[in-house]
């Protein structure tokens, strides 16, 4: 398989995590606010936090308000990570690969990426929002089903899969970041209600609720949240089980050396670590490293297996 | 309601179909009742069919928009297909093979002793101002003397039956995926026409063209590693290369999956590591091929390319430099280069040309121009030309100053009368005026396919055929002479 074809394939599967990724955690903030009351709201800007593009933001909006969070998020096509910008990204790379996807994933990423586009101004309004976005999310699960269900399981797929559980054990990494901190002053036993609501929420944005009540057994509490969400090998959005997916594509590549040695210190990082006798501050440090580590395994997987750069492509040619 | 062929009116112009009476040839004869006895209800109704296939099928090219942007659009295709007799044919096809392989002798030529300027029939002046000649390719033996491996060459017929090549394609010819899969959608809605005149496939294309380029490879194997260089998925034929490379089974590649090592070797960057490559079908000009060797700043080639060309590591189709013989210009002279090279004459006649380099031939298309077809040297897809019946005063006079300001630059044809083929508008047969595009092979041995893409002109009188546009195309059948029957 061609490299830039490989590289192709992984970004369609980075930018579809991407798209739902986004919608989860707007749908989920939205029902969070209407929970939370009044004088504690964390608001919006949250989120901006959470995909890191705040200086973006901030060159283009006033202030962190809802319609201005959620327009950024959902279809402003200067910020690469909104919901449109990734389906177009997703849609782009997936075009030069038509011979690789089947062709009604091909026709059904097209139909997101027009619905979302098409829909944009009723889902930027409180009432159109919920739909909207419960849609994107849907059809990305749908493209998933059916890349599993129709696709060739060949190196084509290692790849759909690391684009897949490398965004997503980042964006996961980054939900718990933002969502276990900011929230609520420490040390406010009048507030404890709220902190299993804040919880609750953090779990809904993957998912998760439903499943941590059946695995965990307990009510919702910080540790066994923290434990759950990273080190949790059955649940699908966990660290843990994204790291694993991660080394089980890897494992089947050729060349995989030094993408297996970062991918072994990540997972050996996160099994080493207790998350929930981390204070607020600790477990920030710990996900930074994280990060930090899921980063350089995407430059290893670039480094290894796709084309070089266009850039110092074009270097090369001048200094000749 | 019927259809009248007596109501059908071709305007004086030669009609493939209906001056079949003419030709005695049962078959044409015969698809004339046989689209009578379907009627038009039912001709309209498969055509919708076929519309549908199209569409399902993915058959697209792409074209660029107003905005700036580009956009696929389906395939515009006609179900009445184009017959031409078997017999016929066959003189079509020697003639093809005849005029390339004389081409690719005459490319030959200009790259090392150039034995026919010296001898005073190619003159030296007409070389010096091409634009398509390459210094670059000159003294360069590519596998086997051969330089134009895919040429698609495109013939009309004028009022009076004759067969003329207009044009010879020998830089990037396309089309051919639409030929093949004209004739996958024609079986599907026209499948009895199809059993009762069987005619002959098409396609083996796929697979001729592989043994065309594997013939060139320069490490020995049963399957070389051939590639199809796209420029990618912005370019009008984007649909073909992908459609080849699939059908061929080879990589589609582009420029940056590319690299030429010290060992002035070609690899392709895969996931298993660098790959060697042994073929390239390029679909990429010249001058975008390589930047070291040509457009510094081309980032759609690969550095090094005619590198490893010149040392024969890898071969490219078409060579580079080929081009040289498919200026309009230097077309005026095959008729020459076919006696010069092959001591025969050309089985297929050119279309009379005035090179406007001749001043006397400046002078009668300047007075002419009413009546002439004006093309500049080096265009294609229609682009840059005037077609005199068609045109304005002013525009005319805006041409003549284009002309004599590079009468170089120009050549001159007496506007043909270009055959038509009966075609479904709205719910009437009227006659289109249609082209040919037959494709030829040329490597270890030389291949024509099985008729071409027949393209038409969908609106009513034009001339052009191009797809860019607005032309449609149809499936060519060539049929079977009848078996000679005791009755």
């Amino acid at each position: 398989m061609l490299s830039r074809v490989a590289e192709n394939i992984y970004w369609m599967a980075r930018y579809i995590e991407r798209a739902e990724n986004t919608a989860r955690i707007v749908t989920v903030n939205a029902n969070l606010l209407l929970d939370l009351p009044k004088g504690i709201a964390p608001g919006w800007r949250p989120l901006v936090d959470i995909t890191g593009a705040n200086t973006l933001f901030e060159e283009h909006y006033k202030d962190y308000g809802e319609r201005q969070v959620v327009r950024f998020l959902i279809g402003d096509e200067r910020n690469h990570g909104s919901i449109l910008s990734a389906l177009v990204a997703a849609r782009e790379n997936c075009r030069t690969i038509r011979d690789f996807v089947p062709r009604e994933a091909w026709e059904l990423l097209n139909e997101i990426y027009l619905f979302a586009r098409e829909d944009l101004a009723k889902g930027v309004t409180k009432g159109g929002r919920h739909a909207y976005l419960k849609r994107v999310i849907q059809g990305a699960q749908n493209l998933t089903g059916m890349l599993s269900g129709t696709m060739l399981h060949d190196q084509g797929y290692d790849f759909v899969h690391l684009g897949r559980f490398l965004e997503r054990a980042d964006m996961t990494t980054r939900i718990i970041d933002v969502r276990s901190a900011n929230l609520l002053p420490e040390d406010t036993p009048d507030l404890r209600p709220f902190e299993t609501i804040q919880w609750v929420s953090v779990l809904k944005s993957m998912t998760a609720y439903q499943a941590y009540r059946r695995s965990e057994q307990v009510r919702v509490l910080r540790g066994p949240v923290l434990r759950f969400l990273f080190q949790n090998d059955a649940f699908p959005r966990s660290v843990h089980h994204c790291f694993e997916s991660l080394r089980t594509s890897l494992s089947k590549l050729p060349r995989n050396e030094s993408a297996l040695r970062v991918a072994g210190r990540l997972k050996r990082n996160l099994e080493g670590t207790e998350p929930r006798r981390l204070n607020q501050q600790q477990l920030h440090a710990f996900i930074d490293d994280l990060q930090v580590g899921i980063g350089e395994l995407h430059v290893e997987i670039a480094r290894t297996w796709f084309p070089p750069p266009l850039e110092s492509q074009t270097q090369s040619q001048t200094s000749d | 309601m019927s259809i009248d062929w007596n109501a059908y009116s071709s305007d004086g112009f030669y009609d493939e179909l209906v001056a079949a009476p003419e030709r005695g040839h049962a078959a044409l004869a015969g698809l004339m009742a046989d689209l009578e006895a379907l009627g038009p209800d039912e001709l309209v109704a498969r055509q919708a069919a076929a519309d549908v296939s199209i569409k399902e099928m993915g058959i697209t090219f792409t074209v660029y928009s107003e905005e700036g942007g580009t956009i696929d659009r389906t395939w515009p295709f006609d179900i009445i297909p184009r017959m031409i007799p078997q017999a016929e044919w066959e003189r079509v096809d020697a003639g093809l093979r005849q005029r390339v392989a004389a081409l690719n002798l005459f490319i030959d030529d200009l790259y090392h002793e150039q034995r026919i300027i010296k001898d005073g029939v190619f003159p030296a002046e007409v070389l010096e101002k091409s634009v398509n000649f390459r210094p670059q390719c000159v003294g360069v033996d590519p596998p086997l003397g051969i330089w134009a491996h895919i040429c698609g060459s495109d013939l009309v017929r004028d009022s009076d039956g004759t067969i003329y090549v207009l044009e010879d394609n020998l830089r990037v010819p396309s089309g051919v995926s639409y030929m093949l899969e004209n004739r996958l959608v024609t079986k599907r809605v026209l499948p009895e026409l199809f059993e009762h005149y069987a005619p002959l496939p098409v396609d083996d294309y796929p697979s001729q063209l592989f043994d065309t380029l594997a013939a060139l490879s320069p490490r020995p194997a049963d399957y070389p590693a051939v590639a199809v260089l796209t420029p990618g998925i912005y370019n009008s034929a984007y649909f073909e290369h992908s459609y080849l490379a699939q059908q061929m089974g080879c990589e589609l590649v582009e420029g940056r999956d590319l690299f030429v090592d010290t060992d002035d070797c070609v690899y392709m960057r895969t996931v298993d590591g660098l790959a060697r490559v042994d073929v390239i079908y390029r679909r990429i000009d010249d001058l975008f091929l390589d930047p070291e060797a040509f457009l510094p700043d081309s980032a759609l080639g690969v550095p090094g390319i005619m590198r490893a060309w010149k040392a024969g590591n890898v071969a490219l189709a078409n060579a580079p430099g080929a081009g040289v013989a498919d200026d309009k210009v230097v077309y005026a002279f095959v008729p020459d280069i076919i006696r010069y090279y092959l001591d025969a004459d050309p089985i297929i006649p050119n279309v009379p040309t005035y090179r406007c380099m001749d001043p006397e031939a400046l002078a009668y298309t300047l007075a002419n121009m009413e009546e002439m077809v004006v093309k500049p040297a080096n265009e294609s897809g229609g682009y840059g030309m005037l077609v005199g019946p068609a045109s304005t005063k002013a525009e005319r006079d805006a041409f003549a100053l284009l002309i004599k300001k590079d009468p170089r630059n120009y050549i001159a044809q007496p506007a043909l009368r270009l055959s038509t083929v009966p075609t479904i508008i709205g719910s009437r047969l009227e006659p289109r005026h249609v082209d040919l595009r037959p494709f030829i092979l040329s490597s270890d041995r030389q291949q024509v396919t099985m008729g071409g893409l027949t393209r038409v002109a969908m609106r009513k009188g034009s001339l052009v055929v191009n797809s860019s546009q607005g032309g449609g195309s149809k499936d060519t059948w060539i049929v079977p002479d009848p078996v000679s029957a005791d009755d």
